[in-house]
């Protein structure tokens, strides 16, 4: 049995079924409310939903078990008093150690919790970086919407953030570094002088196997880095847009990611009205485009960067992504074939799945 | 004292209760007053900042008002969702 847990314009949505055959809804929580991400964590069972009430703030909510009775979890915002608060929250890790979780916010935020998801503290490393007042915003805000672990290696982070580029750490962010080299960004003049800051990064995915490896999709590119983050390799060739926003990895293969191209960021559907996945088995020298059960003409999706996962790995990973315009689907053999797993939600923002 | 009248979300993390009489000269001293007496409410009505979130509406006595805005003994203060709020 997978569970996908689906954040939506209108609520959270949690489906459970077997890849391959439709899903059933189990749940719905916060109806009318956007859920910007949700996830459960593997060591607690506890699932956390990120919930920005257009009237009453982001906040970050957990269960323990039934996705009815939430507690509203403490210490998710900026220091009292300052000028900036916080907007939204846009994404929930569990971490390496036991008791710990991030979540990565907007304006460019860490927090940190050490008691599984409770309470939460700001990792004031970040947020005093001296450059921060030079941070600029991408169209959905100034979101830190990736955080990646090391196995094994609880010091360990990269984050990225839209559009302030990758951070680093490897002391438990107590110092940052920035993994910027290599990456091009086409929106800025050729003569432009380099710009560390002003980087649109759109997703990271690690290779747990692998961890040095770690996988990118820009904003108008396709990266891979081999030394943990600090620089970057373009593997764009042979994709039909470097422009897209999700990325997904099996697990089990460090040569391995999947990206979901769109036309251009003016034109940000999928491309020629195909709705194609397409994965590389080779580090990204080569891609193949999987699109057997997905729509192959008139059909113009959007899919946002936290709206792709994968459950399971090798032979048997399972990808599932949504899309804005409510469809989701999903593939139980590793993207090979494609099918229909529920009827159309609200829109989608974020899909995570667990077997 | 004024009243603060509360509904829905709010209501419920102000103890369940509808009605409060606080002690305050103005519409923002009266809802930091309300956090500190109800600290769940905290963050729901003012950010962080201490500013009244963009899609609250306060009504003095019927009429709109803000953060601001002072209030006297007999004064009612409706705290309500704002229409521009729902998407």
């Amino acid at each position: 049995m997978t569970e996908l847990l689906i954040g939506t314009k209108k609520g959270l949505f949690a489906l459970a079924g077997h890849a391959g055959s439709p899903f059933e809804v189990t749940a719905r929580a916060f109806a009318g409310d956007p859920v910007e991400y949700a996830v459960r964590d593997p060591r607690s069972g506890r699932i956390f939903a990120s919930v920005t009430s257009p009237f009453y703030g982001p906040k970050l909510w957990y269960t323990e078990e039934s996705a009815e009775e939430w507690i509203q979890a403490e210490g998710l915002e900026l220091p009292a008093g300052g000028d900036v608060a916080l907007e939204r929250i846009w994404t929930v890790v569990p971490g390496v150690d036991d008791g710990t979780v991030y979540a990565g916010g907007d304006p460019g935020v860490l927090f940190v919790s050490r008691d599984g998801g409770s309470t939460f503290e700001l990792n004031r490393a970040l947020w005093e970086q001296p450059s921060r007042d030079r941070w600029q915003p991408g169209a959905g805000g100034l979101c830190l919407h990736s955080i990646v672990t090391w196995p094994g290696e609880p010091d360990r982070l990269a984050l990225a953030i839209s559009a302030a580029g990758v951070w680093l750490t490897e002391d438990g962010g107590e110092s940052w570094t920035r993994g910027n080299e290599g990456l091009v960004p086409r929106y800025l003049p050729e003569d432009a002088p380099d710009d560390e800051i002003a980087l649109c990064v759109h997703r990271l995915r690690r290779a747990p196997t692998r961890p040095e490896r770690i996988f990118m999709q820009f904003h108008g590119g396709v990266y891979r880095s081999d030394d943990a983050g600090a620089t970057w390799t373009s593997i764009a060739d042979g994709l039909p847009s470097d422009f897209g926003f999700p990325l997904a990895v099996d697990p089990a293969d460090p040569d391995s990611a999947y990206v979901i191209p769109l036309a251009a960021d003016v034109d940000r559907v999928t491309p020629d009205g195909r709705v194609r996945v397409y994965e590389t088995r080779d580090g990204g020298a080569s891609w193949t485009a999987r699109g057997e059960g997905l729509p192959s003409e008139d059909a113009y999706l959007t899919v946002l960067r936290g709206a792709m996962d994968q459950a399971g790995s090798g032979a048997s990973l399972e990808l599932y992504f949504g899309a804005t315009s409510g469809d989701v689907y999903g593939s139980g053999d590793a993207g090979a074939t494609w099918f229909e797993v529920a009827k159309p939600l609200p829109p989608i923002f974020s899909v995570s799945a667990a077997a | 004292m004024p009243l603060v009248c509360l509904r829905g979300p709010l209501k419920r993390l102000a103890g369940d209760r509808a009605e409060h009489s606080i002690d305050g000269g103005s519409v923002g001293e009266l809802l930091e007053e309300l956090e500190r007496t109800h600290p769940a409410t905290s963050g729901w009505i003012l950010d962080e900042r201490g500013v009244l979130r963009q899609h609250i509406n306060v009504f003095v006595n019927g009429e709109l008002c803000a953060q601001e805005t002072p209030v006297g003994a007999d004064d009612r203060v409706d705290v309500l969702p704002a229409l521009s709020g729902g998407r």
